[in-house]
């Protein structure tokens, strides 16, 4: 066999034979199926804990097999199609859902270099160049699937859920494309594998930390959930996009929300946690099972993201809708393009080899700029709070007050 | 002599196999778009064809060309159509009247004239050209040699279509923008201060639910004050536009419940 030295991921995924794609293939596609299975039984025992219920504990050992039982209950359910529905397009909106965000995992590096039955390979599907462009740009044609679900079922709550769901999912992919900027300036590329290759000293989350809140925060906008969940709100929109769907194509999209997750959850693992590496210090374990240990560093990573979905869903209560876009337009946005201003700046800098004094005083004079403004902002905010609390004179409140039936003659009159 | 650029190789197996399954498919979109009746049918087709021409930039080397075609056109600028598409209505159907005087003839010059300007693009591009290869211009990589040509040698260009764009874009939300009066959305804020502010207290703890309690508890019931009137503001301004309002009075106690005096308490 010939040697795969000091080759990078794309040359060495490049050799795979066929039967290895497929095989990678089919792996994806099995742990998204499990994982979903396992993280609907996960979320739904972790807050049951943060609510001090027990959860599901019945069906199966710890109750881990109630997800499958649940599954498989929804499927044997009458699947109804509304009169009033779209009917081609009404069946193939929860396809288009499932198969998007399952398409997302095919650039996802889950492990470093391995031993795949005595091929030397990466478990990683494809490794394009684009490849962070490419989760983008599926993530944008998954939308279609909740826009067209809304549409198409015919009725008033989906149509408002499906427009709300899909303005949500829009605006909030323009800030997490944003935050993804400063990673694509440090790393020198769009693909996944380089990126985590270029994490090797440093993980992005510590060097590009207001990038890494940024895309934290859009990426529980983009998936919907809570406490960014208007699209489904139960008390606004019955269940939002989803109102009319019953049976295996409500599960499609009930699957497609869970794939969502681990998705982005491993798109933030790969471009902000050193993706597939070991925690600092613990870089030794990276060669351990011929390689393999590496996936359980980022089958860690991406669990614990998830956990982070669940806290937020159990702690959170949900955003009204006005509040949520104006976070996003006009917080997230700026925020994220003067980021990008900074980061470019510093990122010439260090690449023209400016000297250490320029960099530090740049740095200073940014951070001073964003001290005086934040204060600024402070002070206009107390300004406002005092001006807000003055309450000054108030009358007497006056309240419609019985007649009193105190006296024997009032009572009389009455009866 | 004219010289073709193009160059007429072999085209790859696996490539050949995509190109005639998906040209097919999109051809058969594309058709359908102009005949299907629905408008949402016809932008969806529409959405079909550029994924597809996505796909085919994406075999022919263009990685980034094809993904960006999926996030700008397929994402964004297709889904604001169906935005629009589904705001208007379900069912409207589509009006074939001519509602503009000369829409039609203005069409026509427009589109013969973008014609003959792609004509004339794509004669300048690969007439008398020869072509450097896609192993040449990709050579750095294939974002890194689009950025470097965007960024220096069509910097000008570049930037007075990002200028036009956003231009249109502003034009578009001034002319959307409608003015609305100060009073029209009150913020949480204001209306909770209204309330403790005002000049009575009454309706600080929330307004009056409808009914009498026990005997009638509908909507258009309005609630009985203690002194035996009608609370006005327990009914939805709604229901009393349009006077669709109960007698309250008919479901109130014929007397007040006997209550003993106060010398019997003792």
């Amino acid at each position: 066999m010939e040697t795969t030295e000091g080759m990078t991921t794309a040359q060495l995924i490049g050799q795979d034979p066929g039967w290895i794609i497929a095989a990678k293939g089919l792996i994806v596609f099995a742990v998204c199926i499990l994982l979903t299975l396992m993280s609907v039984w996960g979320e739904r025992r972790i807050v049951a804990v943060m609510q001090m219920r027990i959860g599901p504990n019945r069906v199966g050992k710890f109750g881990l097999l109630q997800a499958l039982a649940d599954g498989v209950k929804l499927a044997l359910k009458e699947d109804l199609i509304p009169k009033a529905a779209d009917r081609i397009v009404f069946v193939i909106a929860p396809i288009i859902s499932v198969t998007a965000c399952f398409m997302s995992f095919a650039v996802i590096p889950f492990t470093g270099k391995v031993n795949f039955f005595g091929h030397e390979t990466a478990m990683q599907l494809t490794d394009i160049p684009v490849g962070v462009l490419y989760v983008l740009s599926i993530a944008s044609v998954g939308v279609y699937g909740i826009v067209l679900a809304g549409w198409s079922s015919g009725s008033t709550y989906p149509l408002l859920g499906g427009l709300r769901s899909s303005a949500q999912v829009i605006s909030y992919e323009v800030a997490m494309g944003l935050s993804l900027v400063a990673v694509f300036i440090y790393a020198g590329s769009m693909s996944t594998s380089d990126i985590v290759a270029a994490q090797d000293k440093w993980w992005y989350s510590v060097v590009l930390f207001p990038s890494f809140v940024i895309y934290a925060i859009s990426m529980v906008g983009e998936t919907n959930r809570a406490p960014f969940d208007l699209a489904e709100a139960e008390g606004e929109l019955v269940g939002g996009f989803h109102t009319e769907y019953s049976s295996l194509k409500f599960a499609l999209f009930f699957l497609a929300e869970y794939v969502n997750i681990i998705a982005v959850s491993a798109l933030a693992t790969t471009l902000f946690l050193g993706g597939y590496r070991a925690f600092p210090g613990l870089g030794f374990t990276e060669s351990w099972l011929g390689g393999w240990f590496t996936l359980f560093w980022f089958a860690i990573k991406v669990l614990g993201f998830f956990f982070v979905f669940v806290w937020l869903r159990g702690t959170l209560p949900r955003l009204r809708y006005d509040q949520f876009m104006k976070f996003g337009w006009k917080v997230l946005i700026p925020v994220s393009l003067a980021w990008i201003l900074v980061v470019a700046t510093l990122r010439t800098l260090s690449l023209e080899g400016a000297p250490q004094s320029v960099v530090v005083a740049f740095t200073g004079g940014i951070v001073l700029i964003v001290l005086a403004v934040s204060s600024l902002f402070d002070r206009a905010r107390d300004k406002n709070e005092i001006a807000a609390r003055d309450i000054g004179e108030v009358s007497e409140p006056s309240f419609p007050v019985p007649a009193l039936p105190a006296t024997k003659a009032r009572l009389e009159d009455h009866v | 002599m004219i010289r073709l650029s193009l160059e007429i190789g072999q085209t790859q197996k696996p490539e050949a196999i995509l190109f005639y399954i998906l040209a097919p498919l999109a051809v058969l979109a594309s058709l359908g778009m102009l005949v299907v009746k629905k408008a949402v049918h016809s932008a969806l087709l529409l959405a079909w064809v550029m994924i597809t021409l996505a796909i085919f930039y994406i075999a022919l080397d263009a990685a980034f060309l094809g993904i960006v075609q999926i996030v700008v056109y397929t994402g964004a600028v297709m889904m604001l159509f169906l935005f629009i598409l589904m705001l208007v209505g379900v069912d409207a159907p589509d009006s074939l009247t001519e509602n503009i005087k000369g829409h039609r003839v203005v069409a026509i010059v427009a589109a013969l004239g973008f014609g003959g300007l792609l004509i004339s693009l794509i004669g300048r591009a690969t007439l008398n050209h020869v072509a450097v290869g896609l192993a040449m211009a990709n050579e750095s990589g294939n974002v890194q040699g689009l950025a470097s040509l965007i960024f220096t040698q069509y910097v000008f260009p570049f930037e007075v279509v990002s200028a036009l764009l956003i231009t249109a874009a502003l034009g578009a939300m001034v002319l959307a923008h409608s003015q609305k009066s100060a009073g029209a959305r009150l913020s949480q804020r204001a209306l909770s201060s209204a309330r403790f502010r005002g000049d009575s207290l009454a309706n600080a703890a929330g307004l009056p639910s409808s009914g009498v309690f026990a005997r009638h508890n509908a909507v258009d019931v309005p609630a009985l004050l203690p002194d035996g009137t009608p609370a006005k503001n327990s009914i939805s301004g709604v229901l009393s536009a349009r006077g669709d309002i109960q007698d309250p009075t008919q479901y109130a106690l014929g007397s007040l419940p006997k209550v003993d005096d106060e010398s019997g308490d003792q």
